[in-house]
């Protein structure tokens, strides 16, 4: 368990966390998922002690670490651009906090050759990291993180750097690698696809302040508000409220639109729009709308639908939405 | 931008003209005065007793010099790069003022403040020589080769930053395991260049070197005054271009040195 009590940073006069308050349990995998300048990574390090606060606390395990360096945190940490060690082997890299502890050299070699195989790299033992492909490199990274039996894993950006191929790849690995080991895990990313698909747990930040923390489905279905909304998937603007595009149905006849909307509560009403584009996206269509007041909107819909509609180009629709299922008012106070 | 056979041609013919006629024209004709004699001549111009102490002393103020120059170097290096205090661009520029300031300056002011009237003379009075002494020379040479380190070792701890140090304590390491497992191996081939510079030119020192030493053959006598006193003074010249010769020769082994270490090393 990670908890952070009021945490303060500020540089200069950028608040970069804004009296922040976190728990992380144990075992979990959370991520801490926000747009760049949002606090995130200050957040990270300032777990790991690479980022001294302001002002607040940080327990890691029930002990009080705020004042402690980071070599004294029991914590593994992970860098977006990798952090290896040029002058050192891989083997060397891995070992490095055995070999800083003094443990005796069979037991180090063990240890490293466990690692090495759980991340794949048994036959890299004696390379460079300058012979590595970024994903070694970062491969190498977590085993040397790993190495010293981190109570808590810390990743910033892990796959920030690396093509999409290997990020989509690497993530799936840390997953089932999460999976086996169970270490308490917190990974800082700006992609929502990337948290949704890694962590059990979400903390959204923005502006230095947290915005919402649950698990990726009721984040995305229930936001606590129009930023968590817009962060996580796409959204559609209808009328004066946020959307998911495949909330937002479209009917030929204006009467039978009115009709079903009656029947949603808070429902943004009934807009009429001009269809400017269809584009078949695969399985769904996303049909690109103009309101009536000017605005634009995207609605997207199933290609049996699409195909009922027969849309054209130009023609004058009519958008509903099919309830707010995708809004729930949280109390201030639970959302932290 | 592509360039004709010609041009190419042309361009390559004055830049190793420039270099042969400014660099290998003059050391080829010392090289050639010193060795035509044939080697005997050369070793037994070098073996003199006055040679043998300049030697001596010469190599005596490089391994003072040196050592020195390495730990405040990458000290000031890691303070410029890493600190973020009052007075960093000030400190910038002082790190700079031995390549503006001639280096007869450098000897005037070191005898203003040490000599028998200057500021600290007392400790001249008491007996302690530090102009015309030992402690003059290495003064006058640290401040000629104070800024080679310093500014050799900066931009590689610029380029590394602080990504490897952090790695390396969150693994555990405290600063000084930091320093000497990652820093200096990250630094190292900035330090090598810095220590050759700085040996290079604590060997060649003169300007600085000979205000403040008395010059007596034998005692104060650095290799390259022993060149010019052969010279000027004993109108020895085939003595001067052998000192010369060896002095060429050291520099020359240094860097030889500290190249075969470095490989050495890198290679394990």
């Amino acid at each position: 368990m990670i908890t952070v009590t009021s945490a303060r940073k500020n540089y200069g006069s950028f608040a970069a966390l804004d009296d922040v308050s976190l728990d992380i349990p144990s075992g979990s995998l959370t991520a801490l998922l926000g747009p760049s300048g949002s606090g995130k990574s200050t957040l990270l390090r300032s777990i790991a002690g690479l980022e001294g606060l302001d002002a607040g606390t940080v327990t890691i395990q029930g002990r009080d670490v705020t004042d402690e360096p980071p070599q004294r945190r029991g914590i593994g940490f992970v860098f977006q651009h990798y952090a290896a060690f040029k002058h050192m082997t891989v083997r060397d890299n891995v070992a490095f906090g055995l070999t800083i502890r003094k443990r005796p050299k069979p037991e180090t070699d063990k240890k490293v050759d466990e690692l090495l195989e759980i991340v794949g790299l048994e036959g890299f033992r004696h390379r460079y990291p300058a012979q590595l492909s970024g994903g070694q490199r970062q491969r190498m990274a977590l085993a040397r993180a790993l190495a010293v039996d981190p109570q808590v894993l810390l990743l910033d950006e892990p796959f920030g750097a690396l093509d999409a191929k290997v990020r989509t790849d690497l993530r799936q690995w840390l997953r089932r690698l999460h999976d086996e080991v169970h270490v308490t895990t917190v990974l800082v990313t700006h992609d929502q696809e990337e948290a949704l698909d890694v962590a059990d747990r979400i903390a959204v930040l923005n502006k230095g302040r947290i915005e919402q923390v649950g698990d990726p489905v009721t984040l995305y279905e229930r936001p606590a508000n129009d930023f968590v909304m817009g962060f996580l998937g796409s959204v559609a603007h209808l009328g004066d409220q946020l959307v998911r595009p495949h909330d937002i149905v479209l009917e030929r006849d204006r009467a039978t639109a009115l009709a079903l909307d009656a029947k949603v509560a808070d429902s943004p009403g009934v807009i009429d729009a001009v269809v400017e584009r269809v584009v078949p996206l695969g399985f769904e269509v996303r049909v690109d709308l103009r309101a009536d007041s000017g605005e634009h909107f995207a609605a997207q819909i199933t290609r049996r639908d699409a195909a009922a509609l027969q849309l054209r180009e130009g023609e004058t629709v009519h958008a509903r939405s099919v309830g707010r299922s995708s809004i729930v008012d949280v109390d201030p106070a639970f959302a932290i | 931008m592509r360039v004709s056979k010609g041009a190419r041609l042309s361009l390559r013919v004055v830049a190793l003209g420039y270099l042969f006629a400014l660099l290998a024209v003059p050391i080829g004709v010392i090289l050639w005065r010193t060795f035509s004699p044939g080697i005997g001549e050369f070793i037994a111009s070098v073996t003199t007793p006055a040679a043998q102490a300049a030697i001596n002393l010469s190599l005596l103020i490089v391994a003072i010099v040196v050592p020195l120059n390495v730990v405040f170097g990458v000290a000031t290096a890691l303070a410029l790069v890493r600190g973020r205090f009052r007075g960093r661009g000030l400190l910038q520029a002082v790190v700079d003022l031995p390549f503006a300031v001639s280096p007869i300056v450098v000897g005037v002011a070191l005898i203003a403040l040490w000599g028998a009237g200057g500021w600290f003379g007392g400790l001249d009075n008491a007996g302690f020589k530090v102009i015309f002494g030992l402690p003059g020379m290495v003064m006058a040479t640290l401040f000629v080769t104070l800024p080679f380190v310093v500014r050799e070792v900066e931009p590689v701890l610029y380029e590394i930053g602080q990504e490897q140090e952090q790695a390396a304590s969150t693994l555990g390491a405290n600063h000084w395991q930091t320093f000497w497992r990652i820093t200096l191996p990250a630094i190292r081939w900035g330090l090598t260049y810095g220590i050759v510079l700085t040996v290079a030119r604590a060997l060649g020192e003169f300007g600085a070197v000979i205000m403040v030493s008395s010059g007596f053959p034998g005692v104060s006598q650095t290799l390259t005054l022993l060149v010019h006193s052969r010279y000027i003074d004993d109108h020895n010249t085939y003595g001067a271009y052998a000192a010369a010769t060896l002095l060429m020769g050291i520099a020359l082994v240094v860097l030889l040195l500290m190249t075969l270490l470095d490989r050495k090393r890198s290679d394990r």
